[in-house]
């Protein structure tokens, strides 16, 4: 609730500071600072609020539960992380730098709703705020016509996804005259259940993969983040996506659990197809950016594990798989971004031989990649360990599980492609700017958090309840 | 504690290894690797008297523990692990690599991650140590590899994580078949499988074995081992089959066979049968290798299928067999990658075809390759021999045929080693190189193998005792 109304605030203000200074670099500063300020309101609200309570706010309309303020810290965080790092890329994009950092701000807001609605209608708010600020960022660089169409890719796509959501929450709304998402779960039965509640259900749910392009509704995706500003891509790929999936989990486990039968087995297809074509397809790619919008796909079929864990007993395990995976995800490819912005060529051959020139960059790029691979130690084995551990507790997608270990296997190749150009092929890649002290301190934090969340994940666990 | 050391050694000084430019790497690599096994030493010792553990809390979420064990085989194994990495840095101390810092510290943490594997006592510790052995062996063979390095140690790496993944779905499997809370401890691992109806045993074996099969190798997963050890750095090539095989073996004793063992009585005629064709198959393409490094790389794969054969006979003779196998074999194929680093650095090339007439102009080496290449093929009074007795007695209960062609792969072994021997030592080379001698360095090293082929040929009982209760309990 407080993070709600301060990140709008310092949005509003951040656009005012636009005009009050000249300076782009002052706003970056500016714009950290006000970063790190949301980011202490967040800790503030986590900690002001007791454990296991949820609070009902704007007659019913959002439910703030402790797991949600965790996500909202966690996201905040990675976000504050993304902009100190990215924060001089993002400068060199375009001419309104003070507009950017209020439209990261009024993402925040969308996705602190997605964290927290209690009705569809805050949903597809929620959705919406989240949305519109990234159609604007994809098309920011404008002399650059890859980024106009990435903008009108994403916009015609989204729009039509919302419109699919928008007849899931009609129909839904038809078959139990509710918009409560805590309703459906007393209105619904299983056996005895409106044929438009499940139609609704179904198109809510291809609505929402749009969001997290899970395949088939993947197609925007690689387009859309190659086409964009790399320094954008990094967020749309990773906390913005994170939010829609922790949406995505809120509603099928408050509303859809007990209707587990009826959509598990068609969201289990969509995630095997998930992984086959992002990391299939993934390998075949020539740009690293290309292929990290690949992976980001495949990635997304692993976070799919915990919604569909949510329909066993208990769900505590798929609540903190999507926590902690987009926490370790957010992280390990904000970093790996990081690093690609700094290069000349995004090919793989850009990477040749950045051990020799750059040792400290090809390092933490190689536990950037780990952690995406899923090398144990890595923040990235523990989460893909929570979201596997989810499935197999509830039972009945072994083949599922092994099916996407064996993809997992296949991500192996197109990572560490990176690793062997920056270790093992020579060459010396151009860089676009030296790297700074200041950029190697945040690298370092970021693989610390990264080897942290691997190697002592309780700490990100113990805080939130059960 | 002192189990802790074991890892926590060679991790940091590995670590600490990177900062190190030139020399002092070699040093610190020494001193830590003689570190580490004085303090296995110590483990071993109190082998002896009983079990030593040590517990620590680490995600008690989802039910794990850092928690170690080191019994008489996990001891043993500790053992053959500081003695191995030891012999390999002080036999490598007067040659210079690229970037020592590095080199050396991958080789320690490749180390470390070879302890954990063998203490460990929680399923999750275990493969993530699993991993950690693997990681670094990457990172050597694919800088300080062959030629053809990159794409084959690709290969290996991406065909041992395909086993290792198969075995963390079984493994998460297994630790949340316990009831209430999940738990990964390795006694509730056990409860929870023996638990298991049948049919689920039987998936799950394939599950769990895929891993280690790979690693040992066992026919038809063996394909990526001999590309491997050719290209790989000799001392990476050490410790790939001195260590990590039995890695493998190791896990076959302590995390298969007692946890699914309806599972194992169902399939283990099967994994017999590929063992033994294995064996010969093995053994007949080592007859025509011209390479001293894939000769000795499939006469690996003839060894380890044996022990995995009888890994599946359920006779306590033939599984307390293997432990003792387990340390010989990893002396002996150490003693013998020795000498052919040396062969390939003094000739400059591995082919049979080309050498001859080492025990002319270096007699000591050439006496030490004829004595380790004998214990591989388990001569009497040599400590191949206990070994593999003992290996055949458990086989020949219950599976006689199969023991019979197994057998041929001793002979078979005798054919291709001697004849290496024969050509390498003897007679006269298509072009006479006037070689160096052994160096003091190497000699040390040479002589722990050889003491210890010699010392545990004559007199195998500390050995026998060490592992001798755990058998009896892996066949209960």
């Amino acid at each position: 609730m407080k993070a709600i109304i301060a990140t709008t605030v310092l949005g509003v203000f951040m656009m005012f500071a636009g005009i009050a200074a000249n300076n782009k670099k002052s706003i970056v500063a500016i714009a950290i600072l006000l970063f790190a300020a949301l980011f202490g309101v967040t800790i503030y609200e986590l900690v002001d609020t007791p454990a296991n309570s949820s609070q009902l706010l704007f007659n019913n309309m959002l439910q703030i539960e402790h797991s949600s303020l965790w996500f909202n810290m966690l996201m905040t965080g990675c976000t504050l992380l993304y902009v100190a790092l990215m924060g001089k890329e993002i400068m060199k994009v375009g001419m309104h730098v003070a507009e950017y950092f209020a439209l990261i701000f009024f993402i925040l807001c969308g996705l602190y709703i997605l964290t927290t609605y209690n009705n569809l209608l805050m949903l597809f708010i929620g959705i919406e705020i989240l949305s519109i600020p990234q159609y604007i960022l994809a098309g920011s660089d404008k002399r650059n016509l890859k980024s106009s169409e990435a903008s009108l890719k994403y916009f015609l796509m989204g729009a039509f996804s919302t419109g699919i959501l928008l007849m899931g929450i009609t129909l839904l709304y038809g078959a139990s005259s509710t918009f409560y998402i805590d309703k459906f779960g007393s209105i619904l039965h299983y056996d005895n259940i409106n044929p438009l509640a499940i139609a609704g259900m179904v198109f809510i749910m291809i609505a929402l993969s749009f969001k997290v392009s899970a395949a088939p509704m993947h197609m925007w995706t690689p387009d859309v983040y190659d086409g964009s500003p790399t320094a954008f891509t990094a967020f749309m790929a990773t906390v913005v996506k994170a939010g829609a999936f922790f949406a995505f989990l809120r509603l099928f486990h408050v509303s859809f659990n007990s209707l587990g039968q009826h959509w598990t087995l068609l969201l289990a297809v969509i995630t095997a197809a998930t992984l086959f074509v992002g990391n299939v397809t993934a390998v075949f790619q020539q740009s690293v950016k290309r292929m990290l919008a690949y992976s980001s796909i495949a990635q997304a079929g692993f976070m799919l594990f915990a919604i569909l864990s949510v329909s066993s007993a208990d769900a505590s395990y798929g609540m903190r798989g999507i926590i902690f995976y987009g926490v370790a995800y957010s992280v390990a490819t904000i970093g790996i971004f990081s690093v690609l912005i700094k290069l000349k060529d995004y090919t793989y051959d850009g990477f040749n031989g950045l051990a020799k020139s750059e040792p400290f960059l090809a390092f933490v790029s190689s536990i950037f990649l780990f952690s995406l691979a899923g090398i144990p130690l890595t923040g990235g084995f523990m989460a893909k360990f929570y979201v596997l551990t989810a499935v197999v507790k509830q039972g009945q997608l072994m083949w599922l599980v092994i099916f996407a270990l064996l993809m997992a296997a296949i991500s192996v190749y197109y990572y560490f492609r990176v690793i062997i150009a920056m270790y093992f092929k020579p060459g010396t890649p151009e860089l676009n700017s030296p790297i700074t002290t200041g950029d190697r301190i945040l690298l370092a934090i970021s693989c610390a958090l990264v080897l942290l969340l691997g190697i002592y994940p309780q700490l990100f666990l113990e805080s939130f309840g059960k | 504690m002192i189990l802790v050391l074991l890892i926590i050694i060679p991790l940091l000084t590995g670590i600490l290894s990177f900062a190190i430019k030139g020399e002092g790497a070699r040093i610190l690599a020494l001193l830590s690797s003689g570190i580490t096994l004085g303090a296995a030493a110590m483990v071993s010792g109190a082998g002896f008297a009983g079990n030593s553990t040590f517990s620590m809390p680490w995600i008690p979420s989802i039910g794990t523990t850092f928690s170690l064990l080191a019994d008489g085989m996990s001891s043993m194994l500790c053992l053959l692990t500081g003695i191995v990495v030891l012999v390999v840095f002080l036999v490598n101390s007067n040659k210079e690599v690229e970037r020592p810092g590095a080199f050396y510290g991958f080789m320690l943490l490749s180390q470390a991650g070879l302890m954990g594997v063998f203490l460990a006592s929680d399923a999750l510790l275990f493969y993530v140590f699993w991993e950690l052995a693997l990681i670094p062996v990457y990172f050597l063979c694919s800088q300080w590899g062959g030629e053809k390095r990159i794409a084959v140690t690709f290969k290996f790496f991406v065909y041992t994580f395909v086993g290792s993944l198969m075995l963390l779905a079984g493994l998460i499997f297994l630790s949340l078949q316990s009831p209430g809370i999940p738990s990964f401890a390795w006694a509730d691992i056990i409860r929870a499988g023996r638990a298991l109806p049948e049919v689920t045993q039987q998936w799950l074996f394939w599950l769990i074995f895929i891993a280690f099969a790979i690693k040992m190798p066992i026919f038809p997963f063996h394909s990526w081992q001999p590309d491997t050890y050719e290209q790989s750095p000799t001392p990476v090539t050490i410790i790939l089959s001195a260590l990590m095989v039995k890695m493998g073996m190791y896990a076959v004793l302590r995390w298969l066979l007692p946890v699914v063992p309806a599972g194992v009585a169902y399939w283990s005629d099967t994994v017999i049968i590929m063992s033994v064709i294995g064996i010969v198959y093995a053994s007949c393409i080592a007859m025509v290798q011209t390479d001293i490094k894939r000769l000795i790389a499939y006469s690996s794969i003839a060894h380890m299928g044996l022990m995995c054969a009888v890994a599946f006979t359920k006779s306590s003779i033939g599984m307390h067999g293997i432990m003792v196998q387990m340390f010989n074999h990893g002396i002996n194929i150490t003693g013998m990658w020795v000498v052919v680093s040396m062969i390939e650095n003094r000739w400059g090339t591995r082919d049979m075809t080309k050498l001859g007439g080492m025990a002319i102009s270096a007699p000591k080496m050439a006496i030490a390759f004829v004595l380790v290449s004998l214990a591989s093929i388990a001569l009497p009074l040599t400590n191949g021999f206990i070994g593999e007795f003992m290996l055949f007695n458990g086989l020949f209960t219950g599976h006689m045929a199969l023991m019979v062609i197994a057998g041929t792969g001793i002979i078979l072994g005798a054919v291709y080693t001697l004849n290496m021997i024969q050509k390498t030592t003897y007679g006269n080379a298509v072009k006479m190189v006037i070689a160096k001698d052994l160096s003091i360095n190497e000699l040390a090293g040479l002589i722990i193998i050889i003491c210890l082929v010699l010392f545990l040929g004559v007199y195998p009982k500390p050995l026998l005792d060490l592992t001798s209760g755990i058998a009896g309990m892996i066949v209960k």
